[in-house]
């Protein structure tokens, strides 16, 4: 028992599964997946379970590189949702060059992409550069491009808000052909994969968790700090921009001021529940993408018990300090202690006897 | 440790220190300028007076408003002030933006210094500008607000033109209960809580609730003006498997989001199918989707304030007066089955 506690994945399988067994018992249909047909006669899964893994993606997306970037600077990125903002307009002014309701796209959409990609993970790279180089704590460097990224993605389309007609653009935030389960979780899936390969084949996980712990020791290991942080800006710059390509392509558009709004917290609390400390060292990524789906998960059950809305951000206020009072190590040494108390106090009543 | 927090507190005194000083200074400083500048005012109100004449009668104006980055509404409304007041209306403009009320009252001070004959604010807050105001009052400066009111004293300004929110829920509720529909299941996406915007248009919706036996509402939600919360919503709708037939979302945006979810689940929407759709702000795309019968209906919320205050100034620069001060803008509904191409041209932003 202490030892299942002790392991940090096991706070947000908890939570994910407290959060599905209220829903069995308060309302089993929670569950149900049906398939139907959409307005293009293709076939899609429906249901609230679909709807978490679809729109959980992005965020599992953005903790992948977030629990790097906290792992490594002992702070957190807060400038994703600008960032997002920027990559995704990036991505449409490629494929819509100066007009925006283009009847057929400019380039290839992987072009675009590609683009948006370098784009986002150069403003990574001045995050990195700010936080590794000039020694500027995180938060306070990503404050910059989260004050002015927005602007910064207007200004990339004139102000104008592109709109795609063309349907093979939406297939990255909603159904291929033929295909019934969104395209997202798909390519969330591609991205934990990609990242547990990185992890188990090369040394950026120990090298990052090593920075964390202790930079100077090290240093004196041979381990270039300065660059493993950069590194985790610039990877975290990637992950905003795959979450960007599956933002703009939902709704074929995007509106500055509002798209990813606060994804950035919800990122950085995914993370936390996830059971990682926020003051770097140690991590565990299935943790933290586990956290980012626990997150959805509470999101659209809100949804569906229609909380009234003014009062949903409380709702969501006091299941996250829960959640994120569980997952604390403190509570987790306290609960450790009072389990081998318990087994302790059991020892000696049969000692007695 | 102790020494280094010692040091930063030590700096920190040490900056405070310099920035009161700094106050202080200009403080000290700026009060001896004052009645030298009203000294000069007057010369210089002299001296621009014949230069004026020479360069056709400039109208200066000072235009305080939010970043036109802040939404579609507001790129519109900047859009439409520049047009109007160019050099070849009579005007000679300046603009400031920002949506933070201390840097907009800062702005205020500076085109008070300038001396403006006319001084134009959208106000980022309610409050904090009684002050600023009164300099202006005593400069002999006339404040015009637009697109959003302050809390001060009536006296203190011109006019004021705004758009009536709750009258702009209240035309498209008055053309939703025109429907005539058998039985309403209304699916209420609301905007960023205690705006104005979502306040007017949520008000009307929830009295005729309150008052008609047939209408029900299926889910109020706030979605924050954000397309993608409001595919969610509608979305968890459709997955409880709750009969619907309107979607009132409190603006574009919104309603695109939830028309994303009807047709992932191949619902249909617009005119004469099954779901009424709803929206507002008159984007172009939005009136497009309209005369595409895609949607029903669309409410106006007029951005372009440019022509009433310049009939305003008009009056005033000939020495008339206003009546009422809070001048009310005409905002239209559009309907899918009566919008034309000339509408979309003309009021789509």
């Amino acid at each position: 028992m202490s030892k299942l506690l002790k392991n940090q994945i096991f706070i947000p399988i908890a939570a994910l599964l407290l959060l599905l067994l209220f829903n069995l018992i308060a309302d089993p249909t929670f569950f149900r997946i049906t398939l139907g047909v959409n307005s293009d006669g293709n076939p899609v899964l429906s249901g609230p379970i679909i709807t978490i893994i679809n729109n959980g993606s992005e965020l599992a997306i953005l903790a992948i590189g977030m629990t790097l970037v906290t792992a490594a600077s002992g702070g957190q990125d807060i400038s994703v949702g600008a960032a997002i903002a920027i990559a995704g307009s990036t991505i449409l002014r490629v494929l819509c060059g100066t007009n925006t309701r283009p009847d057929t796209l400019r380039t290839p959409i992987f072009v675009a992409f590609i683009i948006g990609c370098l784009v986002a993970m150069a403003f990574g790279a001045f995050n990195g550069l700010l936080v590794s180089i000039f020694k500027i704590q995180p938060m306070v460097a990503t404050l910059i491009l989260y004050t002015a990224g927005r602007s910064i993605a207007a200004w990339i389309n004139n102000n104008e808000l592109p709109i795609i007609s063309d349907p093979k653009f939406s297939y990255y935030g909603g159904f291929i052909p033929g295909i019934p389960i969104p395209t997202p979780f798909f390519i969330a899936m591609a991205c934990v994969v990609i990242i547990f390969l990185v992890l188990k084949f090369t040394n950026l996980g120990l090298y990052t968790q090593a920075v964390g712990i202790n930079e100077s020791s090290s240093r004196l290991n041979g381990i270039n700090p300065v660059f493993i942080k950069w590194l985790t800006f610039v990877i975290l710059g990637a992950c905003v921009a795959v979450a960007a390509l599956i933002k703009v392509s939902r709704l074929s558009s995007i509106n500055y001021s509002v798209i990813a709004k606060d994804i950035e917290m919800d990122a950085i609390l995914a993370v936390a529940l996830g059971g990682n400390a926020l003051s770097g060292g140690k991590f565990n990524m299935a943790a933290s993408i586990i956290g980012a789906f626990v997150i959805q998960t509470l999101t659209t059950t809100l949804f569906k018990y229609n909380v009234p809305s003014d009062a949903l951000p409380a709702y969501k206020a006091i299941v996250v300090i829960l959640l994120v009072v569980i997952s604390a190590p403190t509570f987790r040494e306290f609960m450790t202690k009072v389990v081998s108390k318990l087994k302790n106090g059991k020892k000696k009543e049969v000692a007695n006897v | 440790m102790k020494k280094k927090v010692l040091a930063a507190v030590l700096a920190a005194t040490m900056v405070l220190g310099l920035t009161a000083c700094g106050s202080a200074a200009a403080d000290t400083a700026a009060a001896p300028a004052a009645p030298a500048k009203e000294e000069a005012a007057p010369a210089a109100d002299t001296a621009a007076a014949p230069a004026a004449d020479a360069g056709g009668d400039l109208i200066k104006v000072g235009i305080i408003n939010n970043d036109p980055n802040e939404s579609g509404y507001r790129t519109a409304n900047d859009k439409d002030l520049k047009e109007t007041f160019c050099e070849a209306n009579g005007y000679e403009a300046s603009f400031a933006y920002s949506l933070k009320n201390d840097e907009q009252i800062t702005a205020a001070q500076k085109f008070i210094q300038d001396g403006v004959d006319y001084l134009l604010l959208s106000a980022a807050d309610t409050s904090g500008w009684d002050s600023v105001l009164k300099d202006a009052q005593d400069a002999g400066i006339q404040v015009i607000l637009f697109d959003r009111t302050i809390d001060a004293d009536p006296s203190l300004y011109a006019a004021s033109i705004v758009s009536d929110m709750d009258k702009e829920g209240e035309t498209a509720v008055n053309w939703l209960a025109g429907q005539n529909l058998d039985e309403y299941n209304v699916i209420h996406i609301q905007g960023v809580m205690g705006s104005a915007a979502q306040k007017g248009r949520s008000g009307a919706l929830d009295a005729k609730v309150a008052a008609e036996a047939n209408w029900n509402i299926v889910t109020q939600q706030t979605a924050e003006w954000n397309a993608e919360t409001a595919q969610q919503i509608v979305q968890s709708v459709i997955d409880a498997g709750t009969p619907f037939n309107v979607i009132y979302a409190e603006n574009d945006d919104m309603a695109k989001g939830a028309v994303a979810a009807l047709d992932a689940a191949n619902i249909s929407h617009g005119v004469g199918k099954d779901v009424i759709v709803m929206g507002f702000d008159c984007n172009k795309w939005a009136l497009e989707e309209l005369l595409a019968q895609n949607w029903n209906y669309d409410g106006q919320c007029n951005p372009f304030q440019s022509s009433y205050i310049d009939q305003v100034i008009k009056t005033l620069q000939n020495g008339g007066s206003i009546g009422e001060k809070t001048i009310i803008m005409d905002e239209k509904g559009f309907d899918a089955s009566t919008i034309t191409q000339a509408d979309v041209d003309q009021y789509g932003i």
